[in-house]
């Protein structure tokens, strides 16, 4: 089993990841990358709360994380991999490897962005890293819930919020 | 410590003020409103309730508008959907920068019912009870198989 699903998601651990995405996955733990949660006990308590038991959740840094991909993809059970941002996604990629598919989840809208779905905002930055991913052969797709149709990033850089 | 509720690490002991809204509602898609339509069909009290609509705020929008609706509100309770939830996550934060806001997740309509009749007592007392009474709405009906 092991990791199901690599995605960018700004809200980290929420309804679509828990509900949306671990019911139909039968998801076994979710893994949070993100330096500064991995740093805040009180943050990690916060995303604990919303977990039902029989999810485990780990907390790491990217670079924990990177250390910890192996065994995470052993794991029997399936799990999600979640990072906040376009950034620390590829941070991530860069310092593991063998992540051949990112799911955008949700990356909302900042005063430097722009709409290109309901659910994803980028700013140039965050645009030209993701075509550097997509160059490397990872296979990047949209979709914010298992019943969405994954949208390819070619397709999602040419809309302008329309769906 | 409950699943519904989250420690604002204050007491919540004061008498509320009678008048303005009382509590704000957050969830998803469009829960707040609907269910805060309902109490207002219900009761006529829907006023005592604000609604925080998500759609399309990241994380960080969230938390800056439910903190701009508890501090121009007065408002010291926050009730939310799901424990899983952005709105959660963001009220939490609101607590702790707020420590005389409650947070209650999980929240339904026979709770709020029960909230918004009971605007004089103070919103930990109020929230409890809430609780109380939304545990108790929840029941089966029906469902018998054959045989049974």
């Amino acid at each position: 089993m092991g990791i199901e699903l690599f995605r960018i998601d700004d809200r980290l651990i929420h309804g679509q990841v828990v509900v949306g995405w671990g019911r139909p996955l039968n998801v076994g733990f979710i893994a949070l990358v993100d330096d500064e949660v991995a740093d805040s006990d009180w943050e990690q308590e916060l995303y604990r709360m919303g977990v039902p038991p029989e999810i485990e959740v780990y907390f790491a840094t990217v670079q924990a994380a990177a250390g910890a991909l192996e065994r995470w993809r052993a794991d029997p059970r399936p799990g999600i991999v979640l990072t906040g941002d376009v950034d620390t996604m590829r941070r991530l990629i860069d310092a593991a490897l063998g992540i051949a598919a990112v799911n955008l989840g949700g990356v909302h809208h900042r005063a430097d962005r722009v709409q290109r779905l309901r659910y994803v905002y980028l700013s140039s930055e965050e645009e030209r890293t993701l075509r550097a991913l997509a160059a490397r052969g990872i296979r990047i797709t949209a979709q914010d819930v298992p019943a969405a149709r994954p949208v390819p990033l070619e397709d999602v850089l040419v809309m302008r919020g329309e769906s | 410590m409950s699943s519904e509720e989250v420690p604002a690490g204050a007491p919540h002991d004061a008498p509320r003020h009678a008048g303005g809204p009382i509590a704000i509602v957050a969830g998803h898609g469009e829960f707040a409103r609907g269910v805060i339509s309902a109490v207002q069909h219900i009761t006529g009290y829907g006023a005592r309730l604000l609604p925080l609509i998500i759609h399309g705020l990241g994380p960080a929008d969230i938390e800056d508008a439910l903190l701009r609706l508890v501090d121009e509100s007065g408002a010291r309770v926050i009730f939310t959907d799901l424990p899983a939830g952005s709105c959660t996550i963001a009220a939490g934060r609101v607590a702790r920068a707020r420590p005389d806001v409650l947070v209650v997740t999980g929240v339904s309509l026979p709770a709020l019912l029960y909230f918004v009749m009971h605007e004089g007592a103070a919103p930990a007392d109020a929230a409890r009870q809430a609780i109380d009474r939304a545990r108790t709405a929840l029941r089966v009906v029906g469902g018998a198989t054959r045989g049974d």
